[in-house]
Order: C-alpha cells, then sequence, then structure tokens
C-alpha cells in the first residue's frame, strides 16, 4: 500500500467514527424537542397574522429574512443560467 | 427541438387551463391551504415547460423572449423586497412587518383577523407576497428551461 492509500484509509475510518456517533448521538426520530417559540407560533398565528396555513405565516412573516435569502438564491441562479446561455445565441 | 407530433399538442392545449388555473388557485390560496408562491409557481412554470416541450423552443421563442421573462423576475423580486420595506415606513417600524393587519395596521382590504374562517381577504401582507414570490418563480424557472431548450436546439442546428 502506497502512503496516498493509507492516509485515505485513515481519514476514511475518522469520518465513519465521526458519523457513527453523531448518529448514535442523534435525536430520537418522530420526537421533536418542545420550544417556546413553537408554542408562541402555534398559539399565535391566527390572531397575529390572520392566516390559516401556519407554515405561510412563518416563512412570510415570522421568518421572512429567511424567504428574501431563498428568493435571493433563486434569483442568483436564474441570473446566472441565462447569462452563461446567452452567449450561445450568436 | 422543433416542437412534438399533433397529439401532444392537442393534449397539451386541452390540459392547459386546468393545470394553469391549478396552479395559480396554490399561489392565491397559499396563505390558507398547503402551498404558497414557490409551490404553485413551480407546478405553472412545469405547466410553461410542457408547453415548450410540445410546441418547440423555437416557436415559444418566437412568442416570448428570456429578457421578459428576467424583467418579470425582477419586478416580483423588487415586489416582494418592497413589501418588506413597507413594514418600516407604515407599521411597527421593522423589517417584515405584517403592516396590514391588526389593530395598528393600514385597514384596507387583507386587514381582517380571521379566527378559522378562511377567507381569501386575510393575512395582510401575506397573499401580496404570495403573488410576488409565485410570479418570481413562475419567471425564473420557465426562463432557466427556456434558455436551456433554445441552446440545446441551436447546438442541433435546427
Amino acid at each position: 500500500m502506497s502512503k496516498r492509500n493509507i492516509a485515505a484509509v485513515i481519514f476514511l475510518v475518522i469520518v465513519a467514527v465521526f458519523f457513527v456517533f453523531s448518529a448514535l448521538m442523534m435525536h430520537p426520530f418522530g420526537e421533536p424537542e418542545k420550544t417556546e417559540m413553537d408554542q408562541y407560533i402555534i398559539d399565535n398565528t391566527q390572531g397575529e397574522t390572520g392566516a390559516d396555513n401556519g407554515v405561510t405565516s412563518v416563512v412570510f412573516d415570522y421568518r421572512g429574512f429567511d424567504t428574501l435569502g431563498e428568493a435571493t438564491v433563486l434569483f442568483t441562479a436564474v441570473a446566472s443560467v441565462i447569462l452563461i446561455f446567452r452567449r450561445l445565441k450568436k | 427541438m422543433s416542437g412534438m407530433s399533433k397529439i401532444v399538442k392537442t393534449i397539451t392545449s386541452i390540459a392547459f387551463p386546468f393545470t394553469m388555473i391549478y396552479g395559480l388557485y396554490i399561489i392565491a390560496h397559499g396563505h390558507l391551504t398547503p402551498g404558497g408562491g414557490f409551490q404553485g409557481g413551480a407546478v405553472v412554470a412545469s405547466r410553461c415547460a410542457m408547453i415548450l416541450f410540445a410546441y418547440g423552443s423555437v416557436w415559444t421563442m418566437g412568442k416570448i423572449k428570456e429578457k421578459h421573462l428576467s424583467g418579470l423576475e425582477s419586478l416580483g423580486a423588487i415586489g416582494f423586497i418592497c413589501l418588506a420595506f413597507f413594514g418600516l415606513i407604515f407599521g411597527l417600524q421593522y423589517f417584515f412587518n405584517n403592516f396590514l393587519v391588526g389593530e395598528k395596521g393600514l385597514n384596507l382590504i387583507f386587514n381582517q383577523l380571521a379566527i378559522g374562517a378562511s377567507n381569501i381577504n386575510t393575512a395582510g401582507v401575506l397573499p401580496l407576497m404570495n403573488f410576488a414570490v409565485g410570479l418570481k418563480v413562475i419567471a425564473g424557472l420557465f426562463g432557466i428551461v427556456l434558455v436551456m431548450a433554445y441552446a440545446t436546439s441551436l447546438k442541433e442546428g435546427k
């Protein structure tokens, strides 16, 4: 085995150990940890925003800044694709 | 791509209004039912992509150019950011304030606080933001597909 392969094996073992431990330490599936923010949003969504759909009220109102970033990602993707393929027209 | 057979074109034309209405319904009812601007925009954009594949990219490019689509997308982005900044001006002076709803808000059309009543004129600024994001997603995704298909057809030499 060359040095390169040995280094690769060591790296692989380290990464595997890391992933196994983090998988063992993970929170059990289907039992989300309750926070105060969840209960606040569930209780006050209809009273504060008037929206029946709580997800939309979180996405566009409580966490609107995240949606702005999401929209920026989409805008950048579209702008770059149009920029690349514009040169192929001529 | 230079279009598909007559059968595909006919079926696409027949199915056009129903799927378009379905996508626009998802956008317009984003604050009441599951869905919203992104999801409904994806439905409408895939509808437009179906027209593109049925009729060919050259025909579609003759109908609508990609600069119009990118203009529409910028319009959606500007509307979204303007609605966010209006919260600074009209409402409680913070970014992304839902300034059309509540006691302190402007009492315009979308001002109702409906507790369990699924009216369309509720939720303040959320439907307007859904429209803006929906316009943005429609124009953006359809622009991507249109430009890629047109470039592929040019490479094939048709």
